[in-house]
């Protein structure tokens, strides 16, 4: 049976309710009659033979590159770079794509004879990956053969001493990034492009920068003109890294990038039932859904969370293409689109999600509000091309408990973004001025960034950044279910259920307005007509 | 005419101790403290006028002695009975010149400066402390022709603010009141002065980060007296004032008032590190622990060994902790003070401050705390005024203003006034 695409519902009296995820738990809803909601396209068949597939890609790369092996010789230096623990989402069963793409990479290396070889987490300004996390993306044969001599290292973008400014684009941007890999005789750069904004010159500029450099494009204007930033071709992020990544190239720094695609199969047969639609529903992913929902009623957060980030996902491989960035890229795009696109006829007055327990951020830790907000108002909103799925002045309801937790190992800085930042402001713009370079320069966080596992202390204020262009685009941020307080410190207005949040929202967008609702998961992306 | 009496009365002081402890202020009904009929006290000597209060405020110290918490170093400096209330603005019922000579009218409304230092009590040659205008740190605060009293408020012979038949003042202690000041703005001024002395005497400098901690009565004029005396120039301005506010309404008022930063206690330490740029030896999950830096200067004013014990984890090593609040016995680790070599001071009163209008002169408290209280509109603080008859919950209210969103708790001794 072909898979389906994916399918715009009209709901009407025969509908049943909708699902929404709801942090650590979920709720089933009752939209109004006539509201839309958004399925995602079914899961693209895996390919068969991942491992033969990857080899194919490097020996038939795209653009103006040579076959791997080609570019490969004994005395020289080679560097791997590769994504890190914000993808994909949930987690990869095992084995991960990067540990086949890098055991591929170094079986080319070995036969080649080099032996000077260098992996390195792409980290940018994210926190430092445990070993565990490192050695479920490499494998254990991997980890096992680099991390004890020291070459298996981690991308520091404080560390002055392994930093390489490369120079400035023809629009002033800095470009500084990793020396190793700057000054590889080739970069192999490994990529998972579980959303639209991953990969490209984004790989290289972003992953391997430091603060001085990622400045230039994580800031508030970049982001408002970034529409989305999910759409290459209409985001000032993505030109910004795309000048950025053309400099390196003309600096001489040789990249061969392996770009790679799974597909939307997030959840194991025991939570199938997210994915499926419900009108799908068997009776078993009924009573599956009841239990579950009623068990998680009574589980402390905490151990809900545990559970839920223990969830290893089936997602598979669709594609793996490789060779010259920009052309690899496109192929990339295209791949992702084809899993995750979805046609939409025309703009919402008001946009409802549901909000999971995971975002890009928060792997093995803590969504905090600011994270919420992120995923909320920076990837969900801009899960689109052409037009956002909600109209300017709308109104975006979210569901999510919004509880004010942080973990402090992880989010140091994000306490005090929370605590002394959102308190006196929740303007990107007026933020960045007053209160970034402090947060940025803080030697307190940057000695946890760089020896712990912490993000860099820049990072909460990139995550409102992040919502720059939602924040300027819609009337009202309504939380269903959120903390009250929290979800006021972040400007957003609480609600205690969606009826509620719905009556709310008239008052912006006026008496009977269109409502359509993002179902996730699994990821997908509206192209708005 | 009423007055509340404070009578030594060890049952009654064992018994407010015990109530005390389900919340202070709560012990005031089986406490020492009583309504009784009492004639004002007469004049103990020449240059002791009549006052009527006004308006009288209710301190925290106050609250120490009614819920019988008060420490034991004040027992001789004390005598009994005595009417509380050293926070009084009144009326005073005859002409006098008043404090530095300056000419007050029969009725003119004054603040009393309310230390019984050596002019008060007739003492000739006054003490060094005294002759240096420094009256809070008087030394003979047991002598005289008064019997003993640190203040007015805490002695047998003067009377005290909460009572409508009046106290004895004696005239150096008057201060009078602009007419642009209100009585809410005046009742304040005597803890106005308290916190414009204890800014001045802290070594701020320029850039300095200082963090205050606790915003009640004393913390919030702590906060206006750094913002105030360094727009004014008496002060060198501070690169941040940080408090640490429990309540939302103590956070609101510390804005408006001038701080950098008002926050949570608990997130205090987190302020302090982040504006001094400091690394925090507990990782990223202790912020209760020591900081590598700190504050330059952290001002206390609640006193209490948890104020006490995070005043000294978020001072740099060298730098001061004022202690405003008053405290009592407390159970406190000194190693960091040790190890750090941090400078922990009284802060206590007021008396004469550098920078007068003659060339190394000085300039009182009172007259500073004038221009503070007007300027800055201090009787914002004033949250609700009792008549001496409901002064069981007076003092409850007020022992529990923070929790009920009140800052000062003052009783109201105009006449015609009830509520």
């Amino acid at each position: 049976m072909s898979r389906r695409p994916g399918f715009v519902l009209e709901v009407d009296k025969s509908a049943p309710p909708t699902w929404f995820w709801n942090g650590e738990g979920f709720s089933l809803e009752t939209l109004p009659e006539g509201s839309r909601v958004i399925y995602a396209p079914e899961p693209i068949e895996p390919i068969k033979d991942p491992y033969r597939a990857i080899r194919d890609a490097l020996l038939h790369p795209v653009g103006d590159r040579d076959p791997l092996p080609a570019l490969l010789r004994p005395g020289m230096t080679l560097t791997i770079c590769f994504d890190d623990i914000s993808l994909p989402l949930p987690q990869m069963e095992a084995p991960d794509v990067r540990q086949m793409v890098i055991e591929t990479v170094l079986d080319m290396a070995a036969e080649a004879g080099v032996d000077d070889v260098v992996l390195i987490a792409a980290l940018a300004l994210h926190r430092r990956m445990t070993e565990e996390e490192l050695r479920h993306a490499l494998g254990d044969r991997v980890y096992d053969a680099f991390a004890p001599s020291g070459l298996l290292t981690q991308h520091d973008a404080e560390d002055p001493s392994n930093l390489l400014y490369i120079g400035e684009t023809d629009q002033g941007e800095e470009v500084e990034i990793n020396k190793r890999a700057a000054t590889s005789d080739l970069l192999v750069y490994v990529n998972i492009n579980l959303v639209s904004m991953d990969g490209g010159h984004k790989s290289v500029a972003t992953g391997l920068a430091s603060y001085r450099s990622l400045r230039h494009h994580h800031n508030p204007q970049t982001m408002r003109h970034s529409k989305s930033f999910m759409d290459q071709h209409r985001s000032e992020l993505h030109s910004s890294n795309w000048r950025m990544g053309r400099l390196i190239a003309e600096s001489g720094v040789k990249v061969f990038q392996i770009e790679t695609t799974l597909n939307n199969d997030t959840f194991p047969p025991n939570f199938a039932f997210l994915q499926k639609r419900e009108w799908e529903w068997s009776l078993r992913d009924r009573a599956t859904y009841t239990a579950t929902s009623k068990a998680l009623e009574k589980t402390p957060p905490r151990l809900a969370r545990q559970i839920f980030h223990s969830i290893r996902s089936p997602h598979a491989l669709t594609s793996v293409q490789a060779g010259e960035v920009e052309a690899v890229h496109e192929l990339t795009t295209a791949n992702v689109w084809a899993q995750q696109g979805v046609a939409v006829e025309g703009q919402t007055d008001i946009l409802t999600m549901g909000l999971p327990f995971i975002c890009p951020y928060n792997v093995n830790s803590i969504m905090n509000p600011i994270l919420v907000a992120c995923l909320g108002l920076g990837y969900f909103f801009n899960m689109y091309r052409g037009k956002p799925l909600v109209r300017e002045g709308g109104v975006v309801i979210m569901r999510h408990p919004t509880r004010p937790e942080f973990h402090p190992g992880h989010h140091p800085s994000y306490i005090d973004f929370y605590e002394q930042v959102l308190t006196q402001t929740v303007d990107p713009v007026r933020m960045s001025k007053e209160f970034e370079e402090s947060f940025a320069t803080d030697p307190w966080y940057i000695h946890l960034y760089r020896t712990g596992h912490a993000y860099h202390g820049v990072h909460p204020f990139y995550m409102w950044y992040w919502c720059a262009h939602a924040l300027q685009h819609v009337g009202r941020v309504i939380v269903v279910g959120g903390d009250t307080k929290a979800v006021r410190r972040l400007g957003f207005t609480p609600a205690s259920s969606l009826d509620d949040a719905l009556e709310m929202a008239t008052d912006v967008v006026g008496p009977s307005p269109t409502l359509t609702h993002l179902h996730n998961p699994p990821i997908l992306m509206s192209d708005v007509q | 005419m009423s007055t509340l009496l404070f009578e030594r009365s060890l049952p009654r002081f064992a018994a407010a101790r015990v109530v005390s402890s389900f919340g202070s202020g709560r012990g005031a009904g089986v406490g020492p403290l009583r309504l009784v009929e009492q004639d004002a006290p007469e004049a103990p000597a020449e240059g002791w006028v009549h006052v009527d209060p006004v308006l009288s405020g209710i301190c925290g110290s106050d609250l120490s002695t009614l819920d019988g918490r008060s420490s034991r170093y004040f027992e001789d400096i004390v005598s009994f009975p005595f009417v509380p209330g050293h926070e009084v603005v009144g009326v005073v019922s005859e002409a006098v010149d008043g404090a530095e000579g300056v000419a007050l009218a029969a009725g003119s409304r004054v603040v009393l400066q309310p230390v019984l230092g050596c002019a008060a009590r007739g003492i000739e040659p006054p003490c060094p402390a005294c002759q240096a205008g420094q009256v809070g740190n008087c030394g003979n605060l047991a002598f005289g022709h008064i019997r003993p009293g640190l203040q007015t408020g805490f002695c047998a012979d003067t009377g005290g603010g909460w009572s409508s038949s009046g106290l004895v003042a004696h005239r150096t202690q008057l201060y009078g009141v602009p007419a642009a000041l209100s009585d809410e703005d005046a009742v304040t001024v005597e803890p106005v002065a308290c916190a414009v002395h204890a800014v001045l005497n802290a070594p701020i400098a320029e850039g300095d980060v200082v963090a205050v901690l606790g915003a009640g009565t004393l913390g919030l004029l702590v906060t206006a007296a750094v913002s105030h005396l360094a727009t004014t120039g008496r002060c060198p301005p501070p690169s941040a004032l940080l408090v640490g506010a429990r309540y939302a309404h103590q956070q609101r008022l510390a804005r408006e008032l001038g701080c950098t930063e008002a926050l949570p206690p608990d997130q205090l330490p987190r302020a302090v590190r982040r504006h001094t740029r400091s690394l925090s030896y507990g990782g990223a999950s202790g912020m209760t622990a020591t900081l590598s830096g700190g504050a330059d200067v952290v001002i206390d004013c609640v006193g209490s060994a948890e104020s006490i014990a995070q005043s000294l984890a978020i001072v740099r090593p060298r730098g001061t902790v004022a202690l405003v609040g008053m405290p009592g016995k407390v159970s406190v680790d000194l190693a960091p003070l040790w190890h750090r070599e941090v400078r922990l001071a009284g802060a206590y009163a007021y008396g004469t401050e550098r920078g007068g209008p003659a060339p190394g002169g000085g300039v009182s408290t009172f007259a500073l705390a004038l221009e503070l209280a007007e300027a800055l509109n201090t009787g914002r603080l004033v949250s609700a005024t009792y008549p001496l008859t409901r002064f069981e919950e007076a003092v409850a209210h007020a022992g529990a203003a923070g929790r009920r969103g009140a800052v000062k708790i003052a009783f109201d001794l105009r006449k015609g006034q009830t509520r």
